[in-house]
């Protein structure tokens, strides 16, 4: 059995940690675990990008006096990385910040009753009579 | 070399899995800590070591405590199960009106 490259593994985790945090992205209930999966999607994000300079047996770029004879790695999706990181806190820091102020408005943080309180409140906004349930039939509501 | 880095990317993968399928949120926030943790270690073996250290300073130290904070203030501070439904806030009737 021979074990596959170490790219492989490595191409290999970055793209599990991009599903992971995609299907977190659409499945998550609660909406910090939402924000807690978009942190997971820019990690594989993230690594992927930093690996399509990876060069196995390449040194790091970094410049110590004369260069090195060898092969170094790409620096600039290293670079360009290194930025994304940080933006990446910022748009978390962001995005719960956002989550505070849902909380203060509707009072909940769970996307379904998120959903069926922004449907009342379009309808009301629209001046539509709210969608009938089993017990109180609603009127005919335009599509 | 071959055998820590499969090891150090399963860890970041399995942590990954449990960010989602933890109940309690706390301990989902320290998941995404070792996620970025791991993280780290690996861009240490691709020859990135100045992101390694933004990667461990920044994704693992310091959008933990914001997370923190932000779980803190929505008053899920707690070791219990946050995923179940809050039925008081479920009806919904005039909390802001």
């Amino acid at each position: 059995m021979s074990l596959p490259p170490l790219e492989i593994v490595l191409y290999a985790g970055a793209v599990s940690l991009l599903i992971i945090g995609l299907a977190g992205l659409v499945m998550s209930e609660h909406l910090v675990r939402l924000v807690l999966a978009l942190g997971v999607a820019e990690a594989g994000g993230n690594l992927l990008l930093v690996l399509t300079g990876f060069r196995q047996g390449a040194v790091a770029p970094i410049l110590l006096g004369a260069a090195p004879s060898g092969p170094m790695v790409d620096p600039i999706p290293q670079a360009l990385v290194l930025t994304a990181i940080v933006i990446g806190v910022g748009v978390q820091a962001l995005a719960l910040a956002l989550v505070l102020r849902v909380r203060r408005a509707y009072g909940t943080v769970h996307m379904s009753a998120l959903r069926a309180r922004l449907v009342e409140d379009l309808d009301e906004a629209a001046g539509l009579p709210p969608e009938g349930s089993r017990e109180a039939p609603g009127v005919e509501r335009p599509v | 070399m071959y055998w820590i880095t499969v090891l150090v990317v399963a860890v970041m993968v399995l942590s990954a899995l449990a960010v989602l399928l933890l109940p309690n949120l706390l301990a989902a926030v320290a998941a995404s800590s070792v996620v970025s943790l791991a993280l780290s270690v690996v861009f240490v073996i691709v020859r990135a070591p100045d992101v390694a250290m933004t990667e461990a300073a920044v994704g693992a130290g310091l959008s933990g405590v914001i997370l923190v904070l932000a779980l803190r203030r929505l008053g899920l501070w707690g070791l219990g199960d946050d995923n179940r439904p809050q039925p008081e806030r479920f009806s919904g009737t005039g909390d802001d009106a």
